[in-house]
């Protein structure tokens, strides 16, 4: 089992904490993990992007070559774009639907959905709104990560525990928020596939 | 359990767990996760390991030797420019050689992710004749760091570690073993190793070239040079430090049908080197950065067309390597099912909304309308990004402290108004030598420090200029009359603009400090600021 994962967005967008809690899920379920994270001066408003590899094999690359993700989940639409040459002929596509437009020739979105759904793995889901509606628009990332959860090959126990133990500093108010935007995205998302 | 740690942070797991005594350091992408785990390390903490940021790589790497001539171990960090800054003691301390083990982290950043350039600190290595280590995975940044202080103490001279972007910045698992306790304070045994006047340091030189076997031999017999034997030779592979697991990617039962000599440790094994060349065929040398081993071992005159590499045109000569461009150079076929799709658009940094340096900006473009030959030398920082658009407002950006001395220079060539832009901590890393060479002159510069009182662009880290910015600069010889604070509000920004202006047209030396905390600082901290600035 090799599975690898692009995370996409803008500097400030909270990719870390999905990256975050795949890590701990996979190292909680003695799998090897491999993830490569961007630092620095792209982190002020640039695009990032983070690679999160999972295996129970030794994983060597910290990258993941061109045509090997499996999976690209991106919490704004046209960072989920920049990453196209690296996703797999049958790998999956997952995006918030709300654009981060801090830029001036920021596309027209609706181009933008045109050519995501053009993909046939693609699904495009209002995290940020789901979020919203659940009291915690911070937890779009997390709402991202349930909808994508179906396609990760870690126990979703084990998904549960990290998120849990990720924001258990923040209390328990914020654990449950987070929890239920899990389970929230994973509903959409099973919704948009049947 | 395995711990979950970034590249950089194994690394200091392991220096710690060295035994080490301090950390001296400088923040700078990709190297400053290093000092900031010692410094949020519970145990560190305990075991009193000092971890406060050093004022510049220099001060941070004699400070670490300074550690070590006392007996104790010692680490310091840096990007790969920092290196530069402490290149004089850096050569200097491989004369003295060391006491207590001294290990020199350097973070290379090859393709510029965060930096100016992607000059490849291996050259340093070998030009101070040192032994360099050079992990390939998170787990040998954790053991390579343990052995590093082993290997400095064994054979008497610093050790330098070479980590690069990529696995500075990658998480993985790692075991970690047991700590090995401090070294008590015991002097150097030859009273003369760290006195390099000439009569010393003639006898400290030879004793550096006459150990270059001992280093050789470690090299020969490191654990991280491995040799491993492939039944296909038509082609033989020298990988060194993350270049291995690149390679090691292209195959996918995670075996390598040609030998490969896996490098960790220089100077080069050439015993083992030897073995492959007179194996193989060929030869593919491949190392992230410059082509330090290729330009080694491939024959100067091109004659014998044996080496392949950076230098042949078989990888790209500049930026870093990745799986793909490894899988080029292999001759495997690259497949990948679409390009980046031509509606997707460049999403540059940019300033953060509400930053101080914006409205700084905004003044100096109002001013360069009245002055058609203004000139604005820049420096290392956040505000490096008013290069870009859309302020557009900076000609020059080269290196630390470059902004006052360019100015200078410039002023000195006539251009005015040249007016310099350093950031509070630049400023007192690399700035204040330059400003008092402008104050000795009175050279008609208008220097402006941006000061936000953080280490802002590598994560807003305390700044060693925080309520010294006026006693340094009247302290250098500023005239009292010409140092001017302002804070850079767009409320302000009229008022803001006569005080630049006033400056600029003053023919000498003249100080503008723009005070405004970095909007990424916590409450608690801008409060401790204002706390401070009531004391001043």
């Amino acid at each position: 089992m090799k599975t690898n994962i692009i995370l996409a967005g803008v500097g400030g967008q909270g990719i870390l904490t999905i990256a975050a809690i795949l890590d701990t899920a996979a190292l909680n379920g003695n799998l090897n993990i491999k993830q490569s994270e961007v630092h620095g001066m792209s982190q002020r408003g640039g695009a990032v992007q983070c690679h999160v590899r999972i295996s129970d094999k030794e994983i060597f690359s910290d990258l993941i070559p061109l045509g090997k993700a499996d999976l690209i989940i991106s919490v704004e639409p046209m960072e989920l774009l920049r990453y196209i040459p690296f996703l797999k002929e049958d790998g999956y596509l997952i995006t918030d639907s709300n654009p981060f437009e801090n830029i001036v020739n920021y596309p027209e979105v609706e181009k933008l959905k045109d050519v995501i759904n053009s993909h046939p793995n693609s699904i495009i889901i209002d995290a940020k709104g789901t979020a919203k509606d659940l009291g915690n628009s911070k937890a779009t990332n997390i709402v991202l990560l349930g909808a994508a959860s179906a396609l990760i090959p870690l126990n979703e126990a084990e998904i549960i525990n990290a998120i849990k133990s990720l924001f258990e500093r923040k209390g328990e108010r914020i654990v449950n928020k987070n929890l239920k935007a899990f389970y929230k995205g994973k509903e959409i998302a099973a919704e948009i596939v049947s | 359990m395995k711990k979950l740690l970034l590249g950089n942070e194994a690394l200091a797991q392991g220096a710690i767990d060295a035994g080490i005594s301090g950390v001296y350091a400088y923040p700078g992408t990709p190297s400053t996760e290093i000092t900031e785990y010692i410094q949020q390390s519970k145990i560190a903490t305990e075991l009193k390991i000092h971890s406060k940021w050093s004022v510049n790589e220099k001060t941070a790497m004699e400070a670490a030797l300074g550690m070590s001539y006392a007996g104790k171990r010692a680490m310091t960090v840096m990007k790969h420019v920092g290196l530069n800054v402490a290149a004089d003691v850096f050569m200097n301390m491989a004369i003295s050689g060391i006491n207590g083990g001294l290990v020199v982290v350097v973070a290379d950043d090859p393709s510029m992710h965060s930096s100016q350039n992607e000059q490849d600190s291996r050259n340093y290595g070998r030009f101070a004749m040192i032994p360099i280590l050079e992990p390939s995975n998170q787990q040998e940044a954790y053991d390579i760091t343990r052995y590093a202080f082993y290997l400095s103490e064994q054979i008497g001279l610093p050790i330098m570690i070479r980590m690069v972007t990529r696995l500075s910045h990658s998480r993985a698992g790692i075991e970690t073993y047991k700590p090995k306790p401090q070294n008590t304070i015991h002097l150097p045994k030859n009273p003369h190793q760290f006195q390099l006047i000439p009569i010393h340091a003639r006898n400290r030189y030879q004793h550096l070239v006459a150990i270059q076997s001992d280093s050789r031999e470690s090299s020969e017999n490191s654990n991280f040079n491995k040799y491993i034997s492939g039944p296909n030779n038509s082609l033989g592979i020298i990988a060194s430090g993350i270049a291995y697991n690149y390679l090691m990617e292209n195959f996918d039962d995670d075996t390598c049908p040609f030998p490969i000599l896996k490098i960790g440790q220089y100077p080069l094994p050439k015993k083992q080197v030897t073995k492959l060349f007179d194996t193989c065929k060929k030869i593919l040398v491949l190392e992230d950065g410059a082509p330090f081993i290729e330009e080694l071992v491939h024959d100067y005159f091109g004659r014998n067309k044996k080496v392949m590499g950076r230098l042949t045109g078989h990888l790209n000569r500049v930026g870093e390597l990745n799986p793909d461009n490894i899988s080029d150079a292999l001759g495997f076929e690259m497949t990948y099912p679409e390009d980046i799709p031509t509606i997707v658009t460049d999403r540059p940094p940019e300033l953060c909304v509400g930053c101080a340096h914006r409205d700084l900006f905004e003044a100096i473009n109002q001013l360069s309308k009245e002055h058609s030959n203004q000139q604005v030398f820049g420096d290392i920082g956040c505000y490096a990004l008013g290069v870009l658009p859309p302020y557009k407002s900076i000609n020059t950006l080269i290196d630390m402290g470059a902004s006052i001395t360019m100015a200078k220079g410039a002023s000195d060539a006539g251009i005015h108004p040249s007016i310099a832009i350093i950031g509070d901590s630049t400023f007192t890393h690399s700035g204040m030598t330059g400003l008092l060479d402008a104050v000795i002159e009175n050279t008609p510069i208008t220097v402006i420090i941006s000061d936000n009182s953080a280490i802002a662009m590598t994560g807003a880290q305390d700044s060693s200029a925080s309520g010294r910015l006026i006693s340094i600069c009247k302290g250098i010889g500023v005239d009292e009359n010409h140092l001017k604070v302002i804070t850079p509000l767009h409320k302000n920004l009229a008022k803001n603009i006569d005080v630049i202006r006033e400056e600029i047209n003053y023919p000498g030396v003249s100080v503008v400090i723009a005070q405004r905390p970095c909007v990424q600082l916590p409450k608690e901290r801008k409060d401790a600021l204002k706390e401070l600035q009531k004391t001043l």
